[in-house]
């Protein structure tokens, strides 16, 4: 037998659903935003570059005797 | 086949009454005084973690909301005007109230921390803890002071929101804070005076009801004239100017005038007209108050371009 009525218990936990969605959606995305701003705050790109645990030539300076 | 039955008449929470769980018409005040102590403090924040901050104070406001709200289920369920309030009234269960208290809580305070500074996350920990464990668990039932002291909850935002650009505290957020302090005794007692409350059958000592209506008009009068001082100390200080100055004078005078009047009354001119003083003194410090932060916005506003503060 299906269900064909829709309760207005179904109305609502869909709206409770949605809600939550919503919030943890609106969190990701605060989360995000604040690493984006914090990060460009650094300034000089090298200062965080540098602290990804990889080899990058490019970030020596030119200076530097390279191996 | 089986049959399906949904049990009639049982209610299933939605979003709007864990919402209405966060007081939002406190946290609109909240949001405002903070926003205020923000914009008016030197240095700039970046627009977003200014936004996120006032955010996280809005939760943590929210959150003492739910928890006051869970504490305070059975006061609420006897009186008319908070009966309807989500817990009393079989909308929200009160281990729900409790859980999203705790954990917006936890949430706001380090997101703040994460967000901005560590002084702005103790601030707003502090006025969570005070509102929900002090005010409401110890003081509201104990003693008719309880406005005055509970008031400092209130009080916190504008302090919160300067630390958050700031990561300090100064004179003029400590006189923010004393401002919403001392205007906080004589709005509600205004309030007290002429609406009809059943704090008594709740069994929260109201001043109107342990002292007497005499001794609140007494107390009125009394917090205003300390209030005065503090209002036009604000003007002073660097976030102050003539245009804060002015609004700050007209509204004192204002309120302090009608405090003088409620104070020369008695209970038999309440009844011939109305409680009309007390109810406009109520709407004066409403504006009041709105009026004095508002003001320091605009000396904020004002002074990239020369013309505010002193």
């Amino acid at each position: 037998m299906a269900i064909k009525v829709e309760h207005e218990i179904h109305t609502r936990r869909l709206g409770r659903n949605v809600g939550v969605g919503l919030l943890l959606a609106g969190f990701i995305a605060i989360v995000f935003g604040l690493t984006v701003v914090k990060v460009l705050q650094l300034g000089d790109a090298k200062k965080f570059e540098t602290f990804d645990h990889v080899a990058r030539p490019q970030l020596i300076p030119e200076d530097e005797p390279r191996q | 086949m089986s049959d399906v039955s949904l049990q009639e008449g049982a209610y299933e929470t939605g979003m709007g009454d864990y919402f209405a769980l966060l007081k939002p018409r406190v946290m609109s005040l909240v949001v405002f005084t903070a926003l205020v102590g923000l914009l008016v403090a030197p240095g700039a924040v970046h627009p977003f973690i200014g936004f996120v901050g006032i955010l996280c104070v809005a939760v943590g406001a929210g959150a003492s909301g739910a928890l006051n709200m869970w504490w305070d289920a059975d006061i609420d369920a006897r009186m008319k005007r908070t009966v309807g309030r989500p817990i009393p009234s079989g909308r929200v269960a009160p281990g729900e109230a409790l859980g999203i208290g705790l954990a917006l809580s936890g949430f706001s305070i380090v997101m703040l921390a994460l967000a901005t500074n560590f002084l702005s996350a103790f601030l707003l920990a502090f006025t969570i803890f005070f509102y929900a464990v002090v005010y409401s668990m110890w003081l509201k039932r104990a003693t008719p002071q309880n406005i005055v002291i509970g008031g400092a909850a209130g009080a916190f935002p504008p302090m919160i929101g300067w630390a958050i650009a700031t990561g300090s505290v100064g004179i003029e957020s400590l006189l923010m804070f004393a401002l919403i302090f001392m205007w906080t005794p004589p709005h509600f007692w205004a309030l007290a005076l002429f609406v009809k409350s059943d704090y008594g059958r709740a069994g929260v000592p109201m001043l109107t009801e342990t002292h007497g209506r005499d001794a609140t008009r007494r107390h009125v009068l009394i917090y205003t004239l300390l209030l005065v001082p503090v209002a036009l100390g604000l003007g002073l200080t660097s976030i102050g100017g003539p245009f804060y100055m002015t609004v700050a004078v007209i509204m004192n005078a204002w309120f302090l005038n009608g405090a003088y009047k409620i104070w020369r009354r008695n209970d038999a001119d309440c009844d011939a007209d109305k409680h009309k003083v007390e109810i406009g003194v109520f709407k004066v410090s409403l504006y009041y108050l709105f009026l004095h932060f508002g003001a320091l916005l605009v000396e904020a506003a004002l002074r990239p371009y020369g013309y505010g503060g002193w």
